[in-house]
């Protein structure tokens, strides 16, 4: 015989004060747990946008990461005439030879505050290679010209990056021309420009990395074989979509590690208010749990019962708690990748798989918390009970 | 001059939307020494009077005496020292403290004074002893029958010295034969230690006891037996 | 105090309710230690350098070299007394899975210009007289089990190829902020290897007036403005405060979460505490009547409350204290010098103080204006 349903929900309006502690304690914990996973997320989100599954990318061999890589030209061109990459619809291999540097500027509100910002010299094939951009606002750089483009993410975060203001970096002034979009990955954080402008004010004759799109993504493995073992270069080449993903690094690793030790915590000290919560329920209602016992109720009813009405606690915390984690989806934030060194920007992310990874925590929580007390209320010896 | 001295007593309670009246001009002496039943139907006032006595309740007018201080006008902080040091309350439940051992619960009234952890431990022990329960010092309250849990009760009403021992309903939960083991312990605190004694009961056994019995009926004395013993 | 044993009892009333909740400020207050701990780390991190020691790095960005050409102008320059340079390395040890800094610097100039990285005698000796030697921090022995005079290579990443190196030293770092898990080898051998590429990565100037710093600082930076590797020099102290802004918003995220773990663990106490006070009317009516005032009952109440919250912290702050210390955690090499500073306990303290006063005074206020008459009525 199943308890109804109506009677624990009945049962848990009577004790408003101690129902709403402890939902609101598990309401925080999942509030917690949802805001660091989407921190996360919004990380890992912006860095695996950023490549492509349809688009290879090209490094010095050894070199983990485009900042230590370096390409002569005469690699560009053995790489350009590969049967391996598709062309555009002029004719054209679809294939941008870039030069990538940091830069610091200052942060608008402190300017002894530097972040190393990523300044990407490409060719003009990129907007082809690269399928998700979007010039929002102004027009691309002209070629032969000290001109920007300044990426979605990087706008209101820093001064001078308005279209027709001058940017100075590298004892050049550059005019910002552009804004541009990119899906939401982390190209969005980084100011473009001409790769011929860029390499004799930065490194000299060198790219850091060649992205070139595949003439067919199935045939990447091929493509790498093909180029890696070719004598005349000494390059790695990887799958763009694969290698940003990879970008996460430590940070990725870090954040994760903290979300999931911080809510540890606190989910058990959560868990032992629904404990405390529940002990109490059940020693103040345990002439009533008698008389079910005497109905006729098995045992394993009185269980499941307390352990829903617990995991129904739970639930309103979980409820609450995503209610409070929801306004931080879309909020920008910024840190260094350590391994790009370079400033990222992102959103927080939460998704509906996250908040009901965060229910689902709740619930968790609930019933975690109330399996000893609901224990209790099942093995009630009934005549000492009922003497109560 | 009386121990106890109520004059000219009001007491009304107001009860949802009704005022009821309790006392309309009691006025009564309790003499030093004596053992006093009060007794009466439900509802006539007999455990009011008991707790304007013990300054648990304040008359709405009226003096209450008690060894010639002014009961009825002490702030709540005045009453609680007043309590600690001329009170002893005997409840019907025995209420005493489930978290503590005998001797500690009857150790209680003691705190509140200034003696030495070796002082306390010696009148708790007489007291105790009075009650012939120092073999069960250690126990707690549920290692203990509803008689003895009584007993305990009423050593630490004793264990301070009171100037009044206050009893309300004492073996309202207590089978014949405890019964009768709490009443006569009432009597010899009486006859043998002198106590000053108030009992509220409806048990005929108890009003045999006690040298006086007091008859209220809706708030008023109407009878008055001076038993001789 | 002789009240002490009717405390304890009524807390040993509920044994699994006090241990709970006492568990949970525990908790709490190790989260909270251990969040705070991080951002005084920083801080302090932050706030390490030399008065007598500038940075001189490109002005371009830091990724990007200055010529070996410079040392010696700057040599010259007034109130300059030494000059060093180093090179970030960022090779790979094996898998590369867990991280070490590594820098090629001027052996001699740079081991003089730190004396906080100390080392007996004769390692310091070996390894400035061999080329390939390295010198290594004392976390890298308990990590990877390297002695003196074992060879270790790494995988370059910026500068290709195998580079192995004999360690000759063992340094143990005076000033936390300077890491106990660096590599650092000879600039000459790698200026070598590359080429003679002829780069410093940056620069270290000692001064012997540190109130001229931001003149030289200028000086130094106008000297080499209109060159095509321009300078930006200044305070090490602000080299290393910049380090720290860029880890964004971690002071920020620390402390939301430091907040609602104290609030959730309010609330898991004040809940007990009620829980508690409820069940105990008819307890205190009595002890009313026994002639215990309202304010010994309201301070008795608050004494419970204070004893599982100074339980907790003690416990809770103890551990983060101890744990700490036991694993020489440093962060993954980001936090150097981790500890639970006495700032961050007595702050802990406190918040357990004002847990018990917010957990306790509710309960405690109800057990003060408690009517006597009515509590009894209510149990008969």
């Amino acid at each position: 015989m199943r308890i109804p349903l109506i009677y624990n929900a009945r049962s848990v309006l009577q004790r408003p004060l101690s129902t709403t502690l402890t939902a609101l304690g598990i309401g925080l914990v999942v509030a917690v747990f949802i805001g660091m996973l989407a921190l996360g997320n919004g990380l890992r989100a912006a860095l695996a946008r950023t490549g492509s599954e349809a688009n290879a990318l090209v490094l010095r061999r050894g070199a983990d990461a485009e900042l230590s890589s370096g390409i002569g030209r005469e690699a560009v061109s053995i790489i350009a005439a590969s049967p391996h990459v598709a062309t555009g619809v002029d004719g054209r291999p679809l294939v941008s030879p870039e030069v990538y540097v940091l830069i610091p500027l200052p942060r608008p509100f402190d300017s002894t505050a530097l972040a190393n910002v990523v300044v990407r010299g490409i060719s003009d094939q990129a907007w082809n290679v690269r399928a998700n951009l979007q010039v929002m606002a102004g027009e691309r750089p002209h070629s032969g010209r000290s001109e920007v483009c300044v990426g979605k993410k990087l706008l209101g975060r820093f001064d001078h990056l308005g279209i027709g203001e001058t940017l100075r970096f590298a004892g050049r002034d550059w005019t910002v021309v552009c804004h541009f979009s990119a899906g939401g990955s982390a190209f969005e954080s980084e100011i473009w420009g001409e790769n011929e402008q860029f390499m004799p004010v930065f490194r000299g004759e060198v790219f850091q990395s060649i992205t070139f799109r595949l003439r067919d993504p199935a045939t990447f493995d091929e493509a790498k074989r093909a180029i890696e073992s070719d004598q005349r270069l000494t390059v790695d080449v990887h799958r763009e979509s694969t290698f940003y993903e990879g970008q996460v690094g430590i940070l990725g690793i870090m954040l994760r590690a903290l979300a999931i030790g911080i809510t540890s915590i606190m989910a058990v000290g959560a868990i032992f208010g629904a404990v405390n919560t529940m002990y109490a329920a059940v020693a103040s209602r345990t002439p009533e749990i008698a008389v079910l016992l005497t109905l006729g109720f098995h045992p394993r009813s009185v269980l499941a019962s307390f352990l829903v009405e617990s995991a129904l606690i739970a639930v309103v915390g979980g409820v609450v708690g995503a209610l409070l984690a929801l306004p931080i989806n879309g909020v920008v934030t910024s840190t260094t990748n350590w391994s790009s060194f370079s400033e990222i920007a992102f959103s927080f992310r939460v998704t509906p798989l996250l908040l009901g990874e965060g229910m689902a925590f709740a619930i968790i929580m609930g019933v975690l918390g109330g399996f000893f007390p609901a224990r209790r209320a099942a093995k009630l010896p009934v005549v000492q009970a009922l003497r109560a | 001059m009386a121990l106890v001295e109520f004059r000219d007593v009001h007491k009304a309670f107001q009860r949802d939307s009704e005022r009821i009246e309790v006392f309309t001009g009691l006025t009564l002496d309790v003499e030093e020494g004596s053992f006093t039943a009060l007794m009466g139907p439900s509802g006539s006032g007999k455990s009011t009077l008991l707790n304007l006595l013990a300054g648990l309740d304040r008359p709405s007018s009226g003096s209450v005496r008690v060894a010639g201080a002014e009961v009825s006008t002490m702030t709540s902080a005045q009453l609680a020292s007043w309590r600690a040091r001329h009170i002893g309350f005997v409840f019907q439940q025995f209420n005493l403290l489930p978290v503590l051992t005998a001797f500690q619960n009857v150790e209680l009234p003691l705190l509140l004074t200034k003696l030495s952890k070796r002082e306390r431990d010696e009148r708790v022990k007489i007291a105790l002893g009075v009650v012939g329960l120092e073999d069960r010092m250690r126990h707690y309250p549920r290692q203990l029958s509803g008689g003895q849990e009584q007993r305990v009760a009423i050593a630490r009403a004793i264990v301070a010295d009171p100037t009044l021992v206050l009893l309300d309903e004492p073996t309202g939960q207590l089978d014949a034969k405890s019964s009768r083991e709490v009443l006569a312990l009432l009597g010899r605190l009486n006859s043998e230690f002198k106590k000053t004694i108030m009992i509220v009961t409806h048990d005929p056994h108890a009003a045999e006891q006690a040298g006086t019995v007091l008859h209220l009926e809706k708030g008023t004395l109407i009878e008055r037996e001076a038993l001789v013993r | 105090m002789k009240y002490l044993p009717i405390v304890l009892a009524n807390l040993r009333r509920h044994k699994i309710r006090t241990l709970l909740t006492v568990a949970s400020v525990s908790l709490a207050l190790f989260l909270f230690a251990s969040l705070r701990s991080v951002i005084t780390t920083l801080h302090a991190n932050s706030q390490f350098g030399s008065a007598h020691r500038l940075v001189t790095t490109n002005a371009t960005g830091i990724v990007f070299p200055l010529p070996m050409a410079y040392a010696a102008k700057i040599r010259a320059l007034p109130g300059v007394d030494a000059v060093s340079w180093a090179n970030w390395f960022g090779g790979r040890y094996g898998d590369g899975k867990s991280f070490f800094a590594q820098f090629a610097v001027d052996a001699e100039s740079y081991l003089a210009m730190y004396p906080e990285i100390t080392m007996p005698e004769d390692q310091r000796q070996a390894f400035l007289h061999e080329r390939t030697a390295a010198l290594i921090g004392t976390r890298l022995v308990d990590r990877y089990g390297w002695k003196v005079g074992q060879d270790v290579t790494l995988q370059g990443t910026i500068f290709p190829g195998d580079w192995t190196f004999t360690i000759r030293g063992v340094y143990t770092p005076t000033a936390p902020a300077i890491g106990d898990d660096v590599l650092l080898f000879h600039h000459e051998y790698f200026d070598e290897r590359i080429g003679h590429a002829g780069i410093a990565g940056w620069y270290i100037v000692q001064i012997a007036d540190a109130g001229a710093a931001a003149t030289i600082a200028k000086g130094l930076d106008d000297q080499f403005r209109n060159s095509s590797a321009p300078t930006k020099t200044g305070t090490e102290q602000a080299f290393q405060a910049g380090w720290a802004t860029m880890l964004g918003n971690v002071s920020l995220l620390m402390g939301t979460i430091g907040t609602a773990v104290v609030f959730a663990i309010l609330l898991v106490t004040a809940n007990a505490m009620m829980m508690s006070a409820r069940e105990r009317t008819g307890e205190v009516a009595v002890m009313k009547t026994v002639g215990f005032s309202d304010r010994t009952l309201f301070a008795l109440v608050i004494a419970e409350a204070g004893a599982i919250t100074v339980i907790g912290a003690v416990v809770g702050l103890g551990a983060a204290k101890g744990f700490y210390r036991a694993v020489n955690f440093n962060g993954f090499g980001f936090l150097p010098g981790f500890s639970v500073t006495s700032g961050t306990l007595a702050l802990g303290g406190l918040i357990a103080l004002l847990l018990m006063l917010a957990s306790g005074v509710i309960p405690a206020m109800q057990a003060a204006r408690l009517s006597i008459v009515q509590a009894l009525r209510r149990v008969e």
